[in-house]
């Protein structure tokens, strides 16, 4: 089934075109001919959600730079062995930069960036580099601490709900932000946590988003990729928070806002460094003062005053003085994780494997 | 936990248990007629994009029905055609039919995911769905559930009751004998087949137009092969289908309760229990082998003409 549906795979009749052009033999590269840009990405790119804020800086590159570059993406890949073949394939095809979205891309990345010594990899999410291979990964966190405001403000019940993927850091370090956002408008503010296993299951994130109304949670939120949360939310009339993209559309009148990723810029960045032949690998790391996270527009539910709190605790984001993770933070057993007048280290926060006060329940292990 | 919650929690698992129900309860008309289709996966993702396309464009969701409907019994067709009248494998016919459904699935559906869908709604009575506890228990679900219990109780009823049901069987047991008998076998089991396919099209347009409601590739995420598991594990019989079918969704909701009130037991285990639960629950009830036997349509699987016998 995978060559055939990968094949089916290539959306619009661009990419075919690409597919005959890929065929060119690689000797005859000259300065003129564009840079071979390739992105694979781990689910389809549909119209909302992780893939589809990743395929609006793609977007961006082929508008900056037109006839310069070509670019090719290949969505569903799975994790793994297929990833490494789908890389490898685009590296021996001819592109000169390839991006992988997805953080089990990174070590059939790896594999391919060795044997393609003068191919630029970039890897989202991971935590290695190689001398060919940098990576990238925006501050989701600092999101939701400014979305865990909104909730914190709006809940009745004080008890929030978190629909979440798999118990690893980046999901954690969420987490844990968004119940210290909500805590510091709203002490008394609890989350309560439901784990599909999953990073795309509509079913299951359904299933879970109405276990948690029904156990009383007020305001859903999720770090899964597809929109169901908020479409399920919206049916039974209670608040959610999308992520990854603004979900309105699922959720016109109860989405109160949407944790955006924008990555245009970067990618803007990477393909200019690689047509100036100064691209480095790099280690990327951005949040809301770099423009790489940020909130969508806020429900007209939500007071003027929450608004403001949620400007105010960007601006201080923006300029230093507010951290989501500035000491004391105590874990849920009363143990401090980081000590009071300063903040958490990256190094700490990429490890984060505990949850803080105000989240219930225990993370698996 | 409170009363309240537990009617929650078994409306929750009786609105996740409705593709399995739709799904096996079909495959079990199949299985009957002796014709071993383990395409139920691949049929059901069809009829639930199709489905999705139908509502999506018209935004009728009866006849959106109709073509998840009409796009599963495509697809079983598709199987009858080479397996009863080619005699090719079931099995391996099967098969293929599951991966080119979920295949073909993913192709015309393209253009589709994620499209915003203002799904089927749960009915409302005036009265009996404002009850207290069996209002939520009862009434308060979308109309497929409610057919899914209707196609219950009429294929028990023309299974065990009727006349079409007896002779259903007998072919499903011996093809020869009731051909013997001037019943056309052929004919039998390409309407046992195409019920099938209509039935795990519906299965599927319960996912994409009322449960979730949204298309997603690959969103049936295996429950074709549960379904043809329940019925297998089921003894070939509807009442147990029924019950496995129930005891799958509980289980798959109540692990979600489970994490939400914090009871420390690893997520990752909850989340392969309502697999290993229904399949233990299921083994105990059907552990005499002899009753296995005896309830298994005896040509289960055999390919059948009759110039062959």
């Amino acid at each position: 089934m995978t060559k055939y549906s990968l094949a089916l795979r290539f959306k619009t009749l661009m990419s075919s075109l690409l597919l005959a052009s890929s065929m060119v033999v690689a000797g005859s590269v000259s300065a003129d001919d564009p840079l071979k840009i390739g992105f694979v990405h781990v689910s389809p790119i549909g119209d909302a959600g992780w893939t589809y804020q990743h395929d609006l800086g793609r977007k961006a590159i082929e508008e900056k730079f037109g006839d310069k570059i070509q670019v090719k993406y290949i969505e569903s890949v799975p994790e793994g062995a297929e990833a490494e073949r789908v890389i490898r394939d685009l590296a021996s095809s001819g592109n000169k930069l390839i991006f992988g979205t997805s953080f089990g891309f990174m070590n059939p990345m790896v594999k391919v960036a060795k044997a393609f010594p003068d191919t630029y990899f970039e890897h989202a999410t991971g935590y290695k580099t190689e001398a060919n291979m940098g990576n990238y990964n925006a501050r989701f966190y600092e999101g939701r601490y400014l979305s865990g405001i909104v909730a914190g403000s709006m809940t009745k019940s004080n008890t929030l709900g978190y629909v979440a993927a798999f118990p690893i850091p980046e999901v954690v370090m969420g987490i844990n932000a968004y119940i210290r956002g909500a805590q510091s408008v709203n002490p008394k503010a609890e989350v309560k946590v439901v784990w599909i296993n999953a990073w795309f299951d509509p079913g299951r994130e359904r299933e879970a988003t109405v276990a948690l109304i029904d156990q009383g949670a007020d305001i859903i939120t999720h770090h899964t990729d597809s929109t169901a949360v908020v479409s399920a939310a919206e049916e039974k009339g209670k608040y959610s928070i999308g992520y990854n993209s603004d979900m309105s559309k699922y959720g016109p009148k109860y989405q109160l806002t949407a944790v955006t990723h924008h990555w245009e810029q970067f990618y803007i960045d990477q393909v200019q460094q690689a047509l100036d032949k100064t691209w480095k690998p790099t280690a990327i790391w951005g949040g809301v003062k770099e423009g790489m996270i940020g909130l969508s527009a806020l429900n007209a539910a939500v007071p003027k005053e929450v608004a403001d709190k949620v400007e105010q605790a960007k601006a201080d984001m923006i300029a230093g003085k507010l951290h989501p993770f500035a000491g004391p933070v105590l874990d849920q057993d009363g143990k401090e994780r980081v000590a009071a007048g300063s903040n958490i280290t990256d190094e700490d926060l990429s490890k984060m494997d505990y949850y803080v006060q105000g989240v219930q329940g225990k993370l698996p292990k | 936990m409170d009363m309240n919650t537990l009617v929650l929690i078994l409306a929750a698992t009786v609105a996740a248990a409705v593709p399995l129900i739709f799904a096996a309860l079909g495959e079990l008309v199949v299985e009957k007629s002796g014709v071993l289709n383990l395409g139920v996966e691949g049929m059901m993702v069809v009829g639930a994009i199709f489905a999705f396309m139908a509502a999506a464009e018209t935004g009728q969701l009866w006849l959106a029905i109709l073509v998840g409907a009409v796009a599963g019994a495509g697809m079983a067709a598709i199987f009858g055609f080479i397996t009863l009248s080619l005699m090719a494998n079931q099995v391996a016919t099967g098969l293929a039919l599951t991966i080119f459904g979920i295949g073909l699935s993913a192709f015309i559906g393209q253009g589709y995911t994620s499209v915003a869908l203002d799904g089927l709604k749960e009915i409302s009575i005036p009265v009996l769905s404002s009850l207290p506890v069996v209002g939520k228990l009862l009434f308060s679900y979308n109309i497929l559930v409610y057919l899914a219990i209707i196609a219950f109780v009429g294929i028990w009823w023309f299974l065990y009751k009727s006349r079409s049901g007896l002779i259903l069987r007998a072919v499903g047991e011996s093809p020869s004998s009731a051909h013997a008998l001037g019943y056309r076998v052929i004919r039998i089991r390409y309407l046992a087949v195409l019920f099938g396919g209509a039935m795990a099209g519906i299965g599927g347009a319960y996912l994409s137009i009322a449960y979730t409601p949204l298309w997603a590739e690959g969103m049936t995420a295996g429950r074709g092969w549960i379904a043809l598991a329940l019925v297998v594990f089921a003894t070939w019989r509807p009442g147990r289908v029924l019950i496995g079918a129930l005891l799958f969704g509980g289980v798959t909701i109540a692990q979600f309760h489970v994490q939400g009130l914090g009871v420390e037991i690893p997520s990752q285990f909850l989340s392969m229990l309502p697999y290993l639960a229904t399949i233990i629950v299921l083994v105990l009830i059907s552990r005499d082998a002899g009753v296995i036997r005896l309830n298994a349509p005896a040509s289960l699987g055999q390919p059948w003409h009759n110039e062959l016998h």
